[in-house]
């Protein structure tokens, strides 16, 4: 009997595993398919991935998404870390509501986030083209009155919703250190600012890491709330690749989105990683005091 | 040797409109191992980062050596600090911990005398070197903190405060989070070092019995006002009021009337004492320590009472005595049984007088006794945690 229920066992898990990768894995399979149909099997070739590369928009778009990651990325690690800090030496009671107002972005659906940054560009856009008409009037110096969405919002919203990982991911490290670490340095010769540089930096390095390759998979990632603040001129590659089915249906999208996931994959692993080991060396830690 | 070294003037500080100091005046001499005593919140640890240049007093002033530091940074005092747990910088190893301090020195360039330049590595080294003697740590020097038991970081802590030759080094309850063989071994350890270093300590602890074991002069606090200021030794046999009678070893205190000097009444009778100085019938507190009572027959016992609780302590058995409903606590090589009547004797020199303060009639009495002992020690450890 237990026995039985332990085939039972492995075929929903098998059948739910299927369900899961079975898509990416056909996904893949097809991208290496040497003729142009998603559905028969014309042998092994690399051509759409050869095709890939002399595609400019894709690369373009590559281009553009590795460009918004990595600022993003930077920047959000950056602010991020800063928030957290400043969070640490708040007030328990004043932090608690704030942590609380930092996670709702995460938890917020895409499109809402998106729609909302793109409603909140054209509000500023129109506010802008009122103020620069006025000022470009007083004759000092020419303002540009039309703004239009592009990189730099895109790179905006980016920022926006990276920052809330990297907090999330140095906070808890800013609290397991110990508080009198920074009195210590001081105490031994530091300004604060030599204080956060040589001895709280260290040990909130492998927070700021994971928080930053977090951000970064989140944005290479993202289609939704690109797609809501690109514009017309710029394009991450998950928005190209939409675009590219809206026509007819090319396997180098099989090829790209193989590329994608991979990306992300290796990103995930790497993240994941990093976090078991750090795991590990904190319980060794623990069990040795 | 008593070279006036830092005074602290009228400090006050509150956090949340809560008192932590209450105008407290203090002076401290030069070479000196003086201790912050008290329970928890008395405002010992935040004396100790005033001094520190941690916290900032509300009111009040800091000298050192006569010079007022209320707005000089804690990088820029000529103190060292010796943290609770230690607070060694977990990714440097052992020597780059105690180096610490000597590479954020700026020393003037022989070259170029304006401009500063750093120690030099064979000076670092050097001393460093010269610590890790001291605190018998040679060979551990590429050790990260966490393969190190407490003992040795504590060790670790000390040297790296010490190598930057500090006039005075603060020790935050440094022993705290030691087992009590460690901590004893530690006390005489710490006990040298001061010898050998020839500087001031401040040391901050809850644990009488730390000390009275180390100190030159010890503070006895509560409620951010110092009780007593006086020798180990007058801190245990002349204590002030009914607060550091209690807080430093164990007393009776039991109500009495100086009916003049060296004669004190209790329980309506006389006793013959040593104290005066006392107005004539004035109300005063008397303490006896348990180990100055003699247990006696009945009939020649200035007092008689009921056995109500024995305890062994392996050197001697603590007997809780009922005295008309007040309990004493008597420390005796003796066994008496529980339910039996015993007399007492107290020699003059046991008995010491004290004036009537805040504190009259809040502690002495033995009735809950077998809390008594692991109570204090607990509610501090976890109490600490959350004062800063």
């Amino acid at each position: 009997m237990k026995r039985g229920g332990s085939v039972f066992n492995r075929v929903v898990m098998a059948l739910v595993f299927l369900f899961l990768y079975a898509p990416v894995f056909l996904l893949i399979i097809f991208s290496f398919n040497a003729g142009n149909s998603n559905m028969v099997w014309k042998g092994f070739s690399l051509t759409w991935y050869s095709q890939l590369f002399h595609n400019r928009l894709i690369m373009q778009s590559v281009y553009i998404t590795l460009l918004v990651s990595l600022l993003a990325t930077l920047i959000a690690t950056i602010a991020g870390t800063s928030a957290a800090i400043g969070f640490y030496s708040m007030r328990r009671r004043v932090r608690s509501p704030l942590m609380t107002v930092n996670n709702i972005p995460m938890m917020n659906a895409d499109i809402v986030t998106g729609v909302s940054l793109c409603l909140l560009f054209v509000a500023f856009f129109a506010f802008w083209g009122n103020f620069a008409s006025w000022f470009n009037s007083l004759g000092l110096f020419q303002l540009p009155v039309h703004l239009s969405m592009g990189f730099g919002t895109m790179l905006i919203a980016h920022i926006t919703f990276n920052i809330p990982y990297v907090i999330l991911s140095v906070g808890p490290k800013l609290r397991q250190m110990d508080k009198n670490l920074i009195d210590a340095a001081q105490d031994l010769g530091c300004t604060w600012m030599q204080a956060f540089w040589k001895v709280v930096l260290p040990e909130i390095k492998p927070g700021i890491v994971s928080g930053a390759l977090t951000a970064f998979t989140m944005s290479i990632d993202d289609f939704v709330i690109s797609y809501f603040t690109a514009g017309s001129s710029a394009s991450t590659l998950a928005v190209t690749i939409y675009g590219m089915t809206k026509k007819k249906v090319n396997p180098q999208i099989n090829a790209v989105s193989t590329l994608l996931f991979v990306t992300v994959l290796l990103l995930l692993a790497a993240v994941n990683i990093r976090e078991a080991r750090l795991e590990q060396r904190l319980e060794a830690q623990r069990r040795k005091s | 040797m008593s070279k006036e070294l830092i005074r602290l003037r009228d400090l006050c500080m509150a956090y949340d409109d809560e008192l932590v100091l209450d105008h407290l005046n203090l002076y401290i001499n030069d070479k000196e191992f003086l201790t912050l005593l008290g329970p928890s919140g008395c405002g010992k640890t935040t004396t100790l980062r005033i001094i520190g240049g941690f916290s900032a007093p509300a009111s009040g002033d800091v000298l050192f050596d006569g010079v007022r530091i209320n707005d000089v940074p804690p990088h820029q005092r000529q103190i060292n600090t010796v943290f609770q747990k230690y607070a060694l910088f977990p990714h440097l190893n052992v020597f780059e911990n105690i180096a610490f301090g000597l590479r954020m020195q700026k020393i003037p360039d022989p070259k170029n005398p304006k401009r500063k330049g750093k120690l030099p590595e064979e000076e670092i080294r050097e001393r460093v070197m010269e610590m890790l003697e001291v605190i018998s740590l040679k060979g551990f020097e590429h050790r990260k903190p966490e393969a190190l038991s407490g003992g040795q970081q504590q060790r670790v802590a000390i040297a790296r405060a010490l190598v930057n030759r500090p006039k005075v080094l603060l020790l935050d309850e440094p022993l705290g989070a030691l087992d009590l063989k460690l901590r004893k071994d530690m006390q005489i350890e710490l006990k040298r070092i001061q010898q050998q270093v020839g500087i001031t300590f401040i040391y901050v602890t809850h644990d009488q019995e730390e000390a009275l074991t180390m100190s030159d002069t010890i503070v006895v606090m509560d409620q951010g006002s110092i009780q007593q200021i006086g020798t180990p030794e007058d801190i245990y046999n002349e204590p002030k009021n009914a607060f550091v009678a209690d807080f430093i070893g164990e007393s009776n205190i039991i109500d009495g009337i100086m009916v003049r000097d060296k004669l004190v009444q209790m329980y309506g009778r006389q006793f013959p004492c040593l104290d005066g100085g006392f107005g004539e019938n004035e109300p005063v507190d008397v303490v006896i320590r348990p180990e100055d009572i003699d247990i006696v027959p009945v009939e020649q016992g200035q007092l008689t009472g009921t056995v109500t609780g024995v305890t062994f302590k392996g050197m001697q058995y603590d007997i809780i005595v009922d005295f008309r409903g007040f309990k004493w606590l008597i420390q005796t090589t003796d066994h008496s049984p529980v339910g039996a009547r015993i007399g007492i004797k107290i020699d003059p020199d046991g008995i010491h007088v004290m004036k009537k303060s805040q504190y009259s009639g809040m502690f002495g009495d033995y009735s809950s006794f077998s809390d008594a002992y692991d109570e204090l020690d607990d509610a501090e450890a976890e109490e600490d945690e959350d004062e800063t």
